[in-house]
């Protein structure tokens, strides 16, 4: 017998039973269907305006630092005095992602912008996010063609844009709209700078990850 | 398998508690845990009925256990990956190294996963020619150290940074060996650096899984530093290692599940990354592995279910139960023997091992009740623990003066007027041999108390059963 058999036939004479009938499979694929959720905390029963408040007060509970724009045109100007105040090089690699072609680099000649994956050896990674969410200040990341998944790790300095109509409340509501498409091969929530306590339990930032990481948050609405 | 030293609780316990390196390292865990928990506790007000949900969603899925795995197998395959039964960590080694052996993997990186401690799958890939590399910062130093980790969610709590330099000083030879290593930062950038180039070069990445999602075949795991992402992102072939009791039903299921795991393990909101992984890397990616499998492990947990240990089946790994317990606490990791410590092992272990091998472990417990108190998926780990010395009791294992304590006990539990008549008996001389000073600094036959702390003289007015029946109208319960 497969080991694949035998697990099966445990499990259902554990169970006191045999596989299941057609109609108890139904109703699980009812009850996946219906993407049922769970209490949710009610400090996102909020508005637009009041979820990106939340979402930028749990990113830097998280140690991320933001700054709010109001249009992609802000974004090279914020982005040239990020790196100038962290003392970080002014050379950025750039996800190949359509939404950041809007940010106009030109503005601000001294960035080396370089679009595409990185090999390891960039400093400083920018990428947008597929959504924010408020209830604990986290990015999700998917991964495709426009965001290789890598670029959310090897850099040492991560600066994310978001627009503001992409921050949702919960966890849940970001599901739905991931599920308007195919799942990627990699989701990634990020709550904060890489980080370890694995030395006699103190916090460092930079355990293999971003030792930091700065949002770019553009009022679009 | 990992190798089983349960047997020697008793002993490994002692040399725990004249550890003195160990000690302060407990005492530097102490409060950190549980004062971070309550606090995290505290900013959500609907923790307990988070709690509550989580419990019911792993009870509905392990009733249908079986049809959520063939449905996590079926999406697997769909998105181009592989699920892979294994019953025994053999079937599971011999999995492993056959997918690295097609690769040709000279080495492998490895995000921290219990299940590969529970396989023995370091030891194995060394005596297969493959160098295995823990990622993970903790593991990363217990592996240079060559033990086993002491703590499900921070492996090397009981190593203190002058122990992790001194291990760097010895492993990495191609440095100064008289530089600086003082400081934690210090050792993290050491750290840090020999194992970029290793993820950088690594031909397969396992993992573990702290879930498994049957509506879209997907793999989910927690972490805060972001080794598990690097170990299964670059390499060739990224292999999940997971037991089969990890699955839950939908994306839903397990946001709800997430809501309880960080803040009942390190009191955070959220773990820095939580990555959900469905599949190998699509034609258009810029990055991720060829190819993507899972290995789905019994070892016996299918057996688990039916009986009264099948609730051990909810448990997410968060190691509450182990930083609330005063025996952990005291002891810590290594002395329980075996992979996991703590109330969750005591209870986890017997069932996978056997009651024999796994020897004292359920009587490491005060029965205080925090484990259960704490537990995010509210499992009565006391009330297993009682089955289990039941259990032990039946099967005529434990030291033969706690069998023949326990049938004297019994005896008298037995014949209540019997037991009432001694106890008073008891009690009078007791009471009149000790009222002057009101304790016993020495007592015969409680040795094992009185060396350690006085044992308190009975208070004049007889017994708690003798005043119970003497107040008026006192309400017993019906015969």
């Amino acid at each position: 017998m497969s080991g694949r058999d035998s697990i099966l036939g445990t499990i259902r004479s554990g169970l006191g039973r045999g596989e299941l009938g057609d109609a108890d499979k139904a109703a699980l694929e009812d009850r996946i269907a219906a993407r049922g959720r769970g209490v949710r905390p009610s400090r996102i029963d909020l508005d637009a305006d009041g979820l990106a408040d939340l979402f930028v007060d749990y990113a830097k509970g998280v140690d991320m630092s933001v700054d709010r724009v109001a249009s992609m045109e802000d974004v090279p100007d914020r982005v040239a005095d990020y790196l100038t105040r962290e003392n970080l090089p002014a050379n950025l690699r750039v996800a190949p992602d359509p939404s950041l072609d809007a940010i106009p680099w030109e503005k601000r000649p001294t960035l080396t912008v370089t679009r595409g994956k990185t090999d390891g050896s960039d400093e400083v990674g920018l990428t947008g996010a597929f959504a924010g969410v408020a209830e604990t200040g986290t990015l999700i990341m998917r991964s495709g063609p426009e965001h290789p998944t890598t670029l959310n790790f090897l850099p040492d300095s991560h600066l994310v844009v978001i627009r503001k109509s992409q921050i949702v409340g919960s966890y849940e509501d970001a599901w739905d709209k991931i599920r308007d498409g195919e799942m990627p091969r990699t989701v990634n929530f990020i709550t904060g700078p890489s980080r370890t306590g694995d030395i006699e339990q103190t916090i460092f930032m930079g355990a293999h990850g971003p030792r930091r990481m700065h949002i770019v948050l553009v009022e679009d609405e | 398998m990992q190798e089983v030293k349960t047997g020697r609780f008793i002993d490994n316990a002692r040399a725990a508690l004249d550890d003195g390196n160990l000690q302060v390292a407990l005492t530097k865990m102490k409060t950190g845990f549980v004062d971070r928990r309550s606090e995290a506790r505290a900013r959500l007000p609907e923790f307990d009925q988070i709690r509550d949900q989580a419990r019911d969603i792993k009870n509905h899925t392990l009733e249908n256990l079986d049809y959520y795995l063939e449905r996590f197998e079926r999406k697997v395959t769909e998105q181009g990956g592989h699920v892979h039964w294994c019953s025994t960590p053999e079937d599971a080694r011999q999995t492993i190294l056959a997918i690295c052996r097609r690769l040709d993997a000279k080495t492998v990186t490895k995000g921290k996963t219990m299940i590969a401690e529970e396989i023995g799958l370091n030891d194995f890939f060394e005596e297969n020619d493959i160098e295995p590399i823990e990622t993970d910062l903790g593991e990363y130093i217990i592996q240079l150290r060559k033990e086993p980790p002491s703590h499900i969610i921070a492996p090397a709590i009981h190593v203190l940074k002058h122990e992790v330099a001194e291990a760097f000083v010895e492993k990495h030879t191609e440095r100064d060996p008289n530089r600086s290593l003082e400081e934690p930062r210090e050792l993290l950038d050491e750290a840090r650096e020999e194992l970029r180039q290793k993820f950088l070069d690594a031909d397969v990445g396992v993992t573990g899984a702290n879930f498994l999602i049957a509506e879209t075949g997907t793999s989910v795991i927690v972490t805060n530093e972001g080794n598990g992402d690097l170990t299964q992102t670059i390499p060739k072939a990224h292999i999940v290692v997971a037991s089969l009791e990890k699955v839950v039903p939908t994306l839903e299921d397990a946001s709800t599940i997430l809501r309880v795991l960080a803040r009942s393990a390190t009191g955070q909101e959220a773990s820095v990354y939580t990555t959900f992984s469905t599949g190998p890397r699509r034609p258009d990616d810029l990055d991720g592995p060829g190819e993507y499998h899972v290995v789905l492990l019994d070892n016996e947990r299918s057996k688990m279910l039916g009986t009264e240990f099948q609730e051990m089946l909810r448990c997410i790994r968060c190691g509450a139960c182990l930083n609330h317990c005063p025996v952990y606490n005291s002891v810590g990791g290594h002395a329980y023997g075996w992979v996991y410590p703590g109330p969750m092992g005591s209870v986890l272990t017997p069932s996978l091992i056997g009651v024999e091998a796994a020897g004292h472990l359920p009587n490491a417990s005060t029965f205080c009740g925090r484990c259960e108190e704490v537990c995010p998926m509210r499992i009565p780990l006391p009330k297993m623990m009682r089955h289990l010395r039941e259990r032990e009791f039946d099967s005529g294992l434990g030291s033969q003066t706690v069998r023949t304590g326990i049938r004297m006990w019994a005896f008298y539990a037995k014949r209540p007027r019997l037991y009432q008549f001694l106890t008073a008996i008891k009690f009078r001389i007791l009471g009149a041999l000790g009222r002057s000073k009101g304790r016993f600094r020495r007592l015969p036959g409680a040795g094992g108390w009185t060396k350690y702390r006085d044992f308190p003289a009975p208070q004049p007015g007889g017994t708690f059963q003798s005043q119970w029946t003497a107040k008026d109208g006192a309400r017993r319960p019906a015969a």
